[in-house]
């Protein structure tokens, strides 16, 4: 029987070694669509990372009365409630950026890679490695998901973080606001990934 | 808020609006069963009948449930458990009277709560403020849209299995977003037809 991993090995795993997005091409749904602007992106990412350490806890705390036949109705139900204080919470503070956000708040509930850390992890696991898994995940997410938004703003409206930062003369690229922008931006980071640090176990799938 | 005809909304949800392609939606199956066109083709014709099906059940529910009762705010958990209940739903019908056809579909039929293609379509239609044959134009369009999507980059990456030599790092996942990305361009070039939204 192997040493369970200490916090800081799970942290650094759900950090970069099983980071959701280069790694494993998961619950990219609902976020990529907002990576055009970085403050959506930060909004959603602080969203999306609160969902997802409190449900990791929530379930592991729950996981010794939750029956197995019914756990992913649970778990989606646990999820759900989060999600909707987050939406509460931006529609209350941030008002403009609920309506930017649109329905893709909503979206998290359907992220995959929440249902997935829940399955894989929180649902074996004390309660506090699994926050700490759940933060490290989404932390590893939301920086990718940052990387992304980081080349599409400037380039698609010449601005960083709504500063303008591009010279007067630069022509917006429109395709980089457009979805096909954020495709080949993901597609590229995945390949660049892939192909510097290829994993030790391959086909461990 | 916005008035377009039923008809000229489904186009508009299969072309210009696709929601794969410009809204991201049900990207994590995507990427997984787009390796060959028949898997996809399954998916597809699973995704098009739940999709139409929970946008009615949902915006019933909506306005004749939710609304009168002000729980508005509890959408999304009364969404999610509809979409789920449906899915089993129609899984165990399919299994009980069509076992051939659960022989084709059954082992898409679960990952379809997951999708999230399915609550985009209903929390789209909610913003939008759609009527209910809106709705049902809309469902459905989104679904076959989502279909269409899916065969033909099933179809590009068939192709590319068999000849192309991708440089290391590039197989899998990375090519299929670019193909997408390339896709996604070209229905672009639908968005001058009609616009919605």
């Amino acid at each position: 029987m192997p040493q369970p991993p200490t916090n800081i090995q799970i942290f650094k795993a759900g950090l970069w070694k099983d980071n959701p997005v280069l790694r494993q091409i998961l619950g990219i749904c609902s976020t990529l669509a907002v990576t055009n602007l970085m403050v959506n992106t930060l909004v959603m990412n602080a969203g999306l990372i609160f969902t997802l350490s409190m449900s990791s806890l929530t379930v592991s705390l729950l996981r010794n009365y939750t029956p197995k036949r019914i756990r992913m109705m649970v778990q989606t139900l646990i999820i759900a409630s989060y999600v909707i204080i987050v939406d509460i919470a931006i529609k209350a503070y941030l008002p403009d950026i609920s309506e930017a956000l649109g329905p893709y708040v909503g979206l998290i509930i359907t992220n995959c890679i929440i249902m997935g850390r829940c399955e894989a992890f929180a649902r074996n696991n004390p309660p506090w490695p699994s926050f700490v898994d759940g933060l490290a995940v989404s932390i590893g997410y939301a920086l990718v998901l940052l990387a992304i938004a980081v080349v599409r703003e400037p380039l698609g409206f010449g601005t960083f973080l709504g500063y303008r930062i591009m010279p007067d003369g630069f022509t917006p690229w429109t395709v980089m606001i457009m979805a096909p922008g954020a495709f080949f931006m993901l597609g590229i980071y995945v390949w660049i990934i892939k192909a510097f640090f290829p994993q030790t176990e391959e086909g461990k799938k | 808020m916005i008035q377009v005809d039923p008809g000229t909304l489904f186009f508009a949800a299969i072309f210009t609006n696709n929601i794969l392609l410009t809204n991201f939606l049900g990207l994590c199956p995507f990427l997984s069963i787009s390796r060959e066109v028949r898997a996809a083709l399954g998916l597809g014709v699973a995704v098009v009948f739940v999709m139409t099906c929970t946008a009615v059940i949902n915006y019933l529910v909506y306005y004749h449930v939710l609304e009168p009762l002000s729980l508005t705010h509890f959408r999304y958990i009364v969404f999610i458990v509809i979409i789920a209940a449906f899915v089993q739903l129609v899984e165990m019908s399919v299994e009980r009277f069509f076992p051939a056809l659960y022989f084709v579909l059954g082992i898409f039929l679960p990952l379809i709560t997951v999708n999230c293609a399915i609550l985009g379509a209903s929390l789209f239609m909610i913003i939008r403020e759609y009527t209910l044959w809106q709705s049902i134009a809309y469902g459905a369009g989104s679904g076959i849209g989502w279909m269409l999507a899916i065969i033909a980059v099933g179809a590009c990456r068939e192709k590319l299995q068999q000849s192309a030599r991708l440089p290391k790092g590039l197989e899998g996942p990375a090519i299929t977003l670019i193909i997408t990305g390339l896709m996604s361009l070209a229905f672009m070039a639908f968005s001058g037809m009609i616009q919605i939204q």
